[in-house]
């Protein structure tokens, strides 16, 4: 699998590390279901899912990559930091 | 038998090799089989399960019977299939499993028995007594049965990994594959041609047609040629795509050195390599079938195309009376090619009623082969005829069951096969293969006009997907009359009649399988092992999945076919994983103070990839023991030096670098004044501990994160998810300095008396007060002194730029020996701290919360942090929960190893029962017996009370007592000194 870095380049998946779905932080200070939701539960999709990879080799950055599961095609990356923008 | 005339092997360099001690002769350019042949050796291995003697029985990759072990010793190859070994001078193989000769083999017995043995058989006879399978069936089959053996001695040879990267790669350089790469390299991409064999253009080497008007193997000489002289094409030669993997990404197997009789200096047997293309042309060919009769695994019966291989490549008659059979035209090609060369054949043996033929030979249309006799070598051939059966006489009987795309490669990602029942076969996926495109053969297009004209047309729609103009190229001159089979898969008759000769699965073992309700083609599969072995089933799948359907009702589309993965063929361990032996298993991360450590004999220990030192023996010290409590005494008595550099160090900067270190720590860093350091407990999402250490404040928005050596990239990790993702809009950034900084504790109730004198300066009173930092000159060097300790003793930590470090050590060393002191090791290191009660990664070890630990106290209640909120659930902050606790022995000196369970005195020692357990423990040369750490329930609540130990494993039961987990100077009076 390759991962297209938006500093770096097309990259092999080696050089990048999974850091897991990509869900909104609750914030809140108590828990909660939404923190269990959030540290427990995944949606496993078939299909489109959108996931943190980062450039653990590289660069460094925190990609937010958009990817089918069924498929393993890569749909998008950007970087996480700008909101995925 | 070797032609006098003919083939592409060059009988100018004769050279000698010896099979099973014997010695033959062949020339450059044989095979090893073709070698054989050429020398009349008919039988070359025995069967996997019934040791029933094998011939060759192809040309190619896909052999299942001719494997042999190559070498001696422990460069011993087993399972080298003959059919691929290039011949050189010195060659040594060895046929297999027979024992103790070719010829005469005891475990043919099974053979005799084969009636019992079927499908099945082991799974049902050696079922019970349970006890018996581990000790006496298992190893007892599998002495019977397997292959080559393996030397058992580690590898000598040198292997190799490597990466390429290209805009095309064709995979195969027959017809297809020539025309494919001719097409993309004069449209000037970059061009990968990938063959397996040691000459490029596959079928046209056995190939007596004509091509642009001149013989098949000329031509593809020419374009080979052609190709050679550009120099946006490659020619990868001994090298098969074994598999393909998302994004482009092709394994590939080069086989450097197998056909070199001594290999060239650091020349690799193998290597594996793993190439990116934006497009693939797969031209792997197609792979002839065989048909099923009764015996058709004797010596002597080979495929159609491997004998014309034979025959027009290698100028090697496979007998001296051939009988030819088919149910396709390649049948006669065969027989055609077979009296060119001046081969007798028998008779030719077509399937199907309407077919014809101009040859001068015995043709018998609309019949079958019923069965073949010759144990040792094929003797006669039995006919199935309109008019009753006939029986030639014959030494060999060339097969033609129709022809499979080799589509392997298209299934790799999930593509599922399409039956085509124009050509009896399965085709590949029209999706589910991206940027793969099928040319030739490989996408059922058989005649060789058809082939380079399909191979021009893939490259070209590959160009056009890459944006690139197509240029034009012209497709030569070549035969090009279509294909046509009627499927045959089996003749029914009395006897056997083999499917997958490697693994010994005859069409009745398929039919066992579908009467126990195995009819699934993958239930199939692993009930009877078809396609099981290192061939995988290359020559028998579809006829299996045929004979299934069959059996079952169903025809061969419904019943389908097994998925085929990675790899295509068998890629050895040692070039996967290439360069991973010895010091090449894992980088070796080296202190600065490396080198001096080894001078002074002390014994490494590896911490994660680092290399630190276990203790510094001195002269007279026999045990680690006693160079480990001499230095504990050292550091409790005057003072000790430890290389302190692997804790992982991270930079922190920027305006919003305060907030962030409360955010990620689970106390508060924003009040930290400059000149100050404070310890710092990080937890994770769930609110377990992930790791501990120090952070001093270099500046008004500068901080230096210290983490331990187990959990550095760990935490640098979750601090630049932190930062990116979960705060995105703060100025903070980091880095890592780990490598940049050499550290050095300084510990000992002399260890300021030494950095005065090291320093130059005065370091008492207020000028560098415990948990401070000061910036300090060291011989004209800018470096760091933070008053922080491990071990409880006053204590201070030294930091360099990591190029004066071994120059540092060395002089505090010394320094510290003319103190009475020296350097101390890890055990030292571990000792002082479990006297202190000290943490490490045995106590953090991912299921330990702060409550467990007694640090509940640094949870802040007045900012949001990580783990806040996973921490705060009730069954984290149960007081029966494990709780960190200190231990020692009631009574005399007696052991409390570490994992040991804890138990309430009078219950029986069993896991229902246990308390706790041991986490840490030493001898404490100071106190003057063992000290242990552990997690009890209750823990805190329990101090003073009696806890028995036990340690199942080494069978050590020990009484202890209960108390607070710090065993020396519990008010820290000392690092305040």
């Amino acid at each position: 699998m390759r991962l297209t870095c938006p500093l770096c380049g097309e990259r092999d998946l080696r050089e990048f590390t999974y850091r897991g779905a990509a869900l909104t932080r609750p914030e809140g200070e108590t828990w909660g279901d939404d923190w269990h939701d959030y540290i427990h539960l995944r949606d496993n999709p078939a299909g489109e899912n959108r996931e943190y990879w980062a450039h653990s080799t590289g660069c460094a950055a925190v990609l937010l990559v958009t990817r089918d599961t069924r498929t393993h095609e890569v749909l998008g990356s950007a970087l996480a930091k700008g909101g995925g923008a | 038998m070797r032609l006098s005339t003919g083939g592409q092997i060059d009988r100018s360099r004769p050279l000698d090799f010896s099979f099973d001690g014997v010695t033959y002769s062949g020339y450059h350019g044989d095979t090893l089989a073709s070698a054989l042949m050429a020398n009349g050796l008919k039988v070359v291995g025995r069967s996997f399960k019934y040791h029933r003697p094998r011939g060759i029985f192809s040309a190619g990759s896909e052999e299942p019977n001719a494997l042999v072990t190559l070498g001696a010793g422990a460069r011993a190859e087993p399972n080298v299939r003959a059919t691929m070994q290039e011949l050189f001078a010195g060659l040594e193989a060895r046929s297999q499993n027979r024992w103790p000769s070719l010829d005469w083999d005891v475990m043919e017995v099974n053979d005799l028995v084969a009636d019992f043995l079927g499908a099945g058989f082991y799974y049902k006879t050696f079922m019970w007594p349970k006890a018996f399978w581990e000790k006496l069936y298992e190893p007892v089959i599998r002495r019977a049965a397997g292959l080559g053996a393996l030397s058992g001695q580690a590898d000598p040879d040198a292997n190799e990994k490597a990466f390429a990267h290209c805009d095309l790669l064709v995979i195969g350089a027959g017809p297809a594959g020539l025309m494919a790469a001719l097409q993309a390299g004069e449209a000037g991409v970059d061009v990968i041609l990938c063959d397996e064999d040691r000459t490029p253009g596959g079928s046209l080497l056995s190939s007596t047609e004509d091509v642009d008007g001149m013989a098949a193997p000329d031509w593809a000489t020419e374009a080979v040629a052609r190709l050679a002289a550009m120099p946006n094409v490659r020619i990868m030669t001994r090298t098969t795509v074994t598999g393909v993997y998302d994004g482009g990404t092709y394994g590939a197997l080069e086989r450097v050195g197998r056909h070199l009789q001594h290999r060239p200096g650091p020349l690799p047997v193998d290597c594996f390599w793993r190439i990116v293309a934006k497009r693939a042309v797969l031209a792997a060919g197609a792979l002839e079938r065989p048909v099923a009769f009764q015996d058709n695994d004797r010596p002597g019966v080979m495929l159609s195309s491997a004998v014309r291989a034979y025959v027009n490549r290698y100028a090697v008659a496979p007998g001296s009376s051939v009988t030819v059979f088919g149910n396709n035209d390649d049948a006669h090609r065969t027989a055609r090619d077979l009296l060119a060369a001046g081969v007798h054949v028998a008779g030719l043996i077509d399937a199907r009623h309407e077919a014809t033929t101009d040859l001068d030979l015995p043709f018998y249309p609309g019949a079958v082969v019923s069965r073949v006799t010759g144990r040792m070598g094929l003797e006669t051939v039995s006919l199935r005829t309109h008019k009753g059966e006939v029986k030639l006489q014959s030494d060999c009987l060339s097969v033609s069951g129709g022809w499979n795309p080799s589509l392997h490669l298209t299934c790799h990602l999930n593509g599922r096969p399409v039956w085509d029942e124009g050509i009896a076969s399965f085709l590949p996926a029209p999706e589910g293969m991206p940027g793969l495109i099928p040319a030739g053969g490989a996408a059922g297009l058989f005649p060789t006009w058809e082939a380079l004209e399909s191979g021009r047309a893939a490259a070209a729609r590959a160009l056009e997907e890459m944006g690139q103009t197509v240029p034009h190229q012209k497709v030569p001159e070549a035969e090009g009359a279509p294909y046509k089979v009627k499927a045959l898969w089996h003749v029914p008759g009395k006897g056997r009649a083999w499917l997958d000769l490697a693994n010994d699965v005859t069409v009745k073992d398929v039919r066992g399988a579908a009467a126990e309700n195995f009819r699934s083609v993958e239930h199939m599969k692993r009930y009877t092992t078809q396609g099981m072995a290192p061939d995988q089933g290359k020559t028998s799948n579809l006829s299996a999945m045929a004979v299934l359907g069959d059996a079952t009702g169903r025809d061969v589309a419904q019943t389908g076919i097994t998925t085929y993965r990675p790899p295509y063929v068998p890629v050895p361990i040692a070039a996967m994983g290439a360069g991973g032996k010895g010091r090449g298993f894992a980088p070796e991360r080296l202190t600065t103070s490396h080198g001096r450590s080894l001078a002074m004999n002390a014994p490494m220990i590896e911490a994660g990839l680092w290399y630190r030192p276990s203790y510094f023996p001195r002269t007279g010290e026999k045990t680690w023991r006693q160079s480990c409590d001499r230095e504990v005494g050292m550091v409790r008595q005057a003072v000790g030096i430890a290389d302190v550099s692997t804790l992982g160090k991270i930079d922190i900067q920027g305006r919003d670098a305060g907030a962030f270190l409360d955010f990620v720590y689970a106390n508060t860093f924003s009040t930290l004044k400059e000149g100050r350091v404070r310890y710092g407990l990080m937890l994770r999402e769930d609110g377990h501990v992930m790791d501990d250490g120090t952070t001093a404040r270099l500046g008004p928005q500068h901080y230096l994160m210290t983490t331990t050596t187990a959990a550095a990239g760990e935490v640098m990790g979750h601090l630049e998810f932190a930062a990116q993702v979960l705060r995105p809009d703060w100025d903070v950034r980091l880095i890592s300095v780990t490598e940049q900084w050499a550290q050095f504790a300084v510990a000992g109730p002399q260890s300021r008396a030494l950095l005065e004198d090291v320093l130059g300066r005065d370091l008492g009173g207020d000028v560098l007060p415990f948990m401070g930092w000061i910036p300090v000159t060291i011989g004209g060097v800018e470096g760091r002194l933070f008053r922080i300790s491990f071990s409880g003793e006053l204590a201070y930590e030294l930091a360099v730029p990591a190029r004066y470090g071994e120059s540092l050590f060395t002089q505090l060393v010394k320094q510290a020996e003319a103190r009475g002191g020296g350097a101390y090791g890890m055990e030292a290191l571990n000792v002082l701290r479990i006297e202190k009660g000290l943490l490490t990664h045995a106590e953090l070890h991912g299921r330990t919360t702060a409550f467990d630990l007694g640090l509940e106290r640094m949870m802040s209640r007045k900012k949001a942090f990580i783990g806040q909120a996973g921490a705060s659930r009730p069954g984290l902050l149960a007081e029966d929960r494990e709780r960190l606790v200190g231990l020692r022995p009631v009574g005399a000196v007696q052991m409390i190893p570490a994992g040991a369970f804890l138990f309430t005195e009078g219950e029986e020692a069993v896991r229902e029962n246990a308390q706790g357990y041991v986490t840490s423990t030493a001898f404490s040369p100071t106190l003057g017996h063992t000290v242990a750490l552990g997690f009890l329930k209750s823990g805190p609540d329990r101090i003073g009370e009696r806890i028995r130990m036990v340690d199942h494993l080494r069978g050590v039961v020990t009484l202890c007592e209960v108390c607070e987990p710090c065993f020396l100077d519990p008010e820290g009076e000392r690092p305040r000194a």
